[in-house]
């Protein structure tokens, strides 16, 4: 691996660079480098960090809004917010543990940069739709904004995000400014037990048509289940499906009444309070039911959220398989043997016939090489996907190939 | 008024009746306008003041039909407008003299709902509001609800990535479409996103809605339906001063309550909208707060009580909960019908833009100051809790020089939002209004960044010219200097 530059202002990052632009040689963008397995391996000649561009700078607890360096540690980020009550609510997951890097590194431009959006995604939305404002450096060095601090802002294009999700191919995140919400007073946790995929999917969608503000909804099949950290889970023995609820206390009892009685044909829950579930689902933040493992290869499904059982049945005819299903159904993380395409083409095909897209998350480099780690796009949005990385990347400096091979 | 368009290109004027034949045969008879009388239906959209008769109107009812439209269009470089409703306040939807306008209206069916995976397609020239009518049966709704909503199409809304009082809790348009079928000006149908959470690749999507009809026209749309609340009730909190009203905000969110929608109205906005609804707003207040939360009844209940509790600090003039369902739609008609209320007893020039909450009393006094000024006067409505401000500059159309005060006036009160740190505009759309007034907010490098993602989905410019940039910066849109 090459030298790592680390920048500690925006304006030292374009001084580091310049040279590279002069000379049209690309480097690796990275925070603190926590998902740098992840993605197709690519060839560069340096590698600059954001990781010392650290510092929140403005947080107003009242308009929901804060502003940090791209740098800062998400850890810092909630930290900042636990002492106003308040949260990120798409609650970013972390891929480092899963994909051979470090745990809780991630920075705060980073989650932006991958749209790292965890279970909550469902109900509020991912880390692209709480980003309001940036200021990046594109790949000729030079530096832009977009957005803003406020929350409602359609004054020009919205290029938050156009770059939200694009791996930090398209420009450097230096500064970003985001929604931020309060952190419920109570959570609670309906953990149902022992039913199949299809019917634990069914459940989660059925709970997310109830009037009640469902904030999170998985399903893990007995030997996904069983590696959980949280023993209580872990021990019994076979499938569970968790519904969570959050709001204020009297609200959260209510609620939790309310959807055992609605979906008392899924059977019996068991009800965990605020503490086991703030351990349970901080645990799946994380992905702990995925460790990361070389004997196995990882990947990442969205698809609509019935879907789901039916995507792994396809890829189930052509290898085992472990799998996770986020989101009421329509993620689902799915484990598979380590070969030398990671079951690429048969999951794809599973996806493109029921809908969707496939993310390679964990897989040796050759592999990432030789399949495509992103969805294969039509021709046309491949296109416009080039287009774009032209205009903010012409000369193919910054993450060239991590994405597609041309972009 | 002052805005000036780029000027018409004479050959393609010339050229009128050879176009409109050649629309017909592509999209037959009855959906070509070529009359002067029919033109002029569409000679200008909710920002009145500005007009100009299109070259021809098309209503294609198909995304296929749509795309030989452009494809038409872009091999005979004819510039096209896309027009939902035309509501747009912003001048998003002004047609061009030398410029097709192809209108959506024709395609407003719901394709498919599915309630299991809570969502629904359509096709985008179906209004806002028939979109929660399709699935309300069911207790589901979309959540985006600009107050044109019984007007205003998604199409539009997508375009302006539009917000309305309720994105508080449940986002604007952007967080709320997961797929589209968007035509590009040269004929090829990209389709993005599906019944999925989250873009594969490049958000296309999401650079796609808020891009003002410029990179492609979406005719077709997945959009999340959302399971409404068992129920909701608003509340009427009045004050002696926007102070008072502001900070009470504040310190609600601060307790972690996330109403659904906190309005602000001043004491002009009140009088007005209070004569046109009979809501019950209290007119003795000079700030009035309408916060609506949601639950069940008894949860209602304890929200407001404590809603309440917060706000007895600030010293309230009125704390009235909404006696019923009747109440509740009253309030809210005299809220959403605010600008058409005003525009009973005035011309009006609304403004939209978005402020840091914190900074809401200096504005509120800046306003007064620049509208006194410019010898006008001025009612406020605010999304105040994501602090989308809407100043109604009042002035009469038949005198130039109140007009031409009011735009001046509209000018300095969205710099004055951009210098205390918000933006030109919050859920409108720049348009032509804001068009001008682009270098207040970004560098010539931002807007040339944004100019260039422009060409790459509309390469020669030939999509709503003229709106967004500064004529000066675009290169293509039509002026002297076009390519």
């Amino acid at each position: 691996m090459s030298d790592i530059l680390r920048a500690a202002t925006a304006w030292e990052l374009q001084s580091m660079l310049a040279p590279y632009v002069e000379r049209k040689v690309p480097v690796e963008i990275i925070g603190s480098g926590s998902k740098s397995r992840i993605g197709r391996p690519m060839q560069t000649a340096a590698t600059i960090s954001t990781a010392s561009m650290h510092g929140i700078w403005m947080y107003e607890p009242t308009e929901l809004v804060m502003s940090a360096h791209s740098g800062t540690p998400l850890v810092q980020i909630e930290a900042a917010l636990a002492s106003n009550n308040q949260m990120l609510a798409f609650e970013p997951i972390d891929l480092g543990p899963t994909s051979g890097g470090p745990r809780g590194t991630l920075t705060i431009g980073s989650v932006f940069a991958c749209n790292s959006s965890g279970s909550r995604r469902a109900a509020t939305g991912a880390a692209r739709d709480h980003l309001l404002g940036i200021e990046a450096v594109d790949g000729r060095g030079s530096m832009f904004r977009s957005g803003g601090r406020v929350m409602k802002n359609v004054t020009g294009y919205d290029l938050c995000r156009g770059v939200a999700g694009s791996w930090g191919t398209l420009a450097i995140l230096t500064e970003v400014t985001f929604k931020v919400l309060p952190a419920p007073e109570k959570t609670a946790t309906l953990v149902y037990h022992d039913l199949p995929d299809d019917i634990g999917v069914e459940l989660m969608c059925a709970a997310m048509r109830l009037p009640y503000e469902v904030s999170g909804t998985v399903h893990l099949p007995k030997n996904v289940a069983g590696r959980l950290e949280h023993a209580a889970l872990a021990d019994a023995g076979h499938a569970i499906t968790a519904l969570r609820i959050e709001n204020f206390e009297k609200s959260v009892d209510y609620r939790t009444q309310a959807m055992r009685e609605a979906l008392k044909v899924y059977g019996e829950p068991t009800i965990i309070g605020s503490m086991n579930s703030l351990e349970f689902w901080g645990e799946l933040r994380r992905l702990s039911v995925m460790p990361y493992d070389p004997e196995t290869c990882l990947w990442r499904v969205s698809t609509a959220p019935m879907m789901g059982p039916k995507v792994v049945a396809s890829i189930r005819r052509h290898m085992p398989t472990e799998v996770m299903y986020d989101w009421s159904g329509g993620l689902i993380w799915i484990e598979v043997p380590a070969s030398a395409d990671a079951g690429a083409s048969d999951i794809r095909r599973a996806v493109a016939v029921h809908g969707g897209h496939a993310t390679l998350i964990r897989a040796d480099q050759s592999v990432r090489s030789a399949v495509e780690v992103f969805q294969p796009q039509s021709p046309l949005a491949e296109r416009m996907m080039g287009g774009l990385k032209a205009v903010f990347d012409p000369m193919r400096m910054l993450n060239p190939g991590r994405m597609y091979a041309n972009i | 008024m002052t805005l000036q368009m780029p000027q018409p290109d004479r050959a393609t004027l010339n050229r009128r009746d050879e176009i409109t034949a050649e629309l017909k045969r592509i999209a037959g008879e009855e959906a070509v306008i070529a009359d002067e009388d029919g033109r002029r239906t569409f000679e200008t959209d909710g920002l009145t003041a500005y007009r100009a008769m299109p070259l021809a109107v098309v209503l294609p009812d198909t995304t296929d039909m749509v795309a030989e439209v452009l494809r038409y269009c872009h091999r005979e470089k004819i510039k096209v407008v896309a027009r939902g409703a035309g509501t747009s306040l912003c001048g998003g939807a002004l047609p061009l003299e030398d410029a097709v306008v192809v209108g959506v209206s024709r395609m407003n069916k719901v394709l498919e709902i599915d309630y299991d995976n809570r969502i629904a397609r359509v096709e985008s020239g179906i209004t806002n509001l028939a979109i929660s009518n399709a699935v309300s049966d069911e207790g589901f709704f979309y959540a985006p609800d600009p107050s044109s909503q019984l007007a205003c199409t998604l199409a539009g809304n997508l375009a302006m990535n539009s917000g309305g009082a309720h994105c508080l809790k449940y986002g604007v348009t952007t967080n709320n479409v997961l797929g589209a079928k968007v035509v590009l000006m040269d004929g090829e149908i990209l389709e993005l996103g599906g019944p999925h959470l989250d873009a594969e690749g490049y958000d296309l999507l999401g650079l796609m809605i808020g891009s003002e009809g410029q990179f492609g026209i979406i005719t077709e749309a997945t959009v999340r339906i959302l399971r409404a609340a068992e129920g909701a009730r608003p509340m009427l909190l009045g004050f002696d001063s926007s102070e008072a009203a502001g900070a009470c905000v504040s310190a609600i969110i601060a307790t972690g309550i996330i109403p659904v929608a906190i309005e602000f109205m001043d004491r002009p906005a009140i009088e007005v909208c209070e004569s046109f609804a009979k809501a019950g707003y209290p007119m003795d207040a000079e700030a009035l707060l309408i916060v609506e939360v949601e639950g069940s009844e008894e949860e209602i209940n304890d929200r407001l009580a404590q809603i309440s509790c917060i706000a007895a600090a600030y010293n309230p003039t009125t704390i009235q909960v909404s006696s019923g369902a009747s109440q509740s739609a009253k309030i809210w008609k005299g809220r959403k019908s605010a600008f058409g209320a005003i525009g009973r007893i005035s011309d009006y020039y609304c403004m939209d833009g978005t402020i840091p909450l914190s900074r809401l009393p200096e504005v509120l006094r800046g306003i007064s100051d620049i509208c006194a000024s410019h010898k006008l006067r001025v009612a406020n409505i605010f999304h105040a809790g994501d602090g989308n401000l809407h100043p109604l500059i009042l002035y009469d159309a038949n005198d130039p020089s109140s007009a031409e005060r009011a735009e001046l006036a509209g000018a300095e009160i969205l710099t004055l939002c951009v210098e205390v740190g918000g933006c030109l505009t919050g859920e409108h759309g720049v348009g032509i209004e804001k068009r001008d007034l682009m270098l207040k907010q970004f560098t010539e490098t931002d807007l040339s960044l944004q100019m260039r993602i422009k060409s790459v989905f509309d390469p020669d410019w030939l999509l709503n010219p003229g709106k967004v940039f500064p004529l000066h910066l675009t290169v293509h849109s039509g002026t002297s200097n076009a390519a």
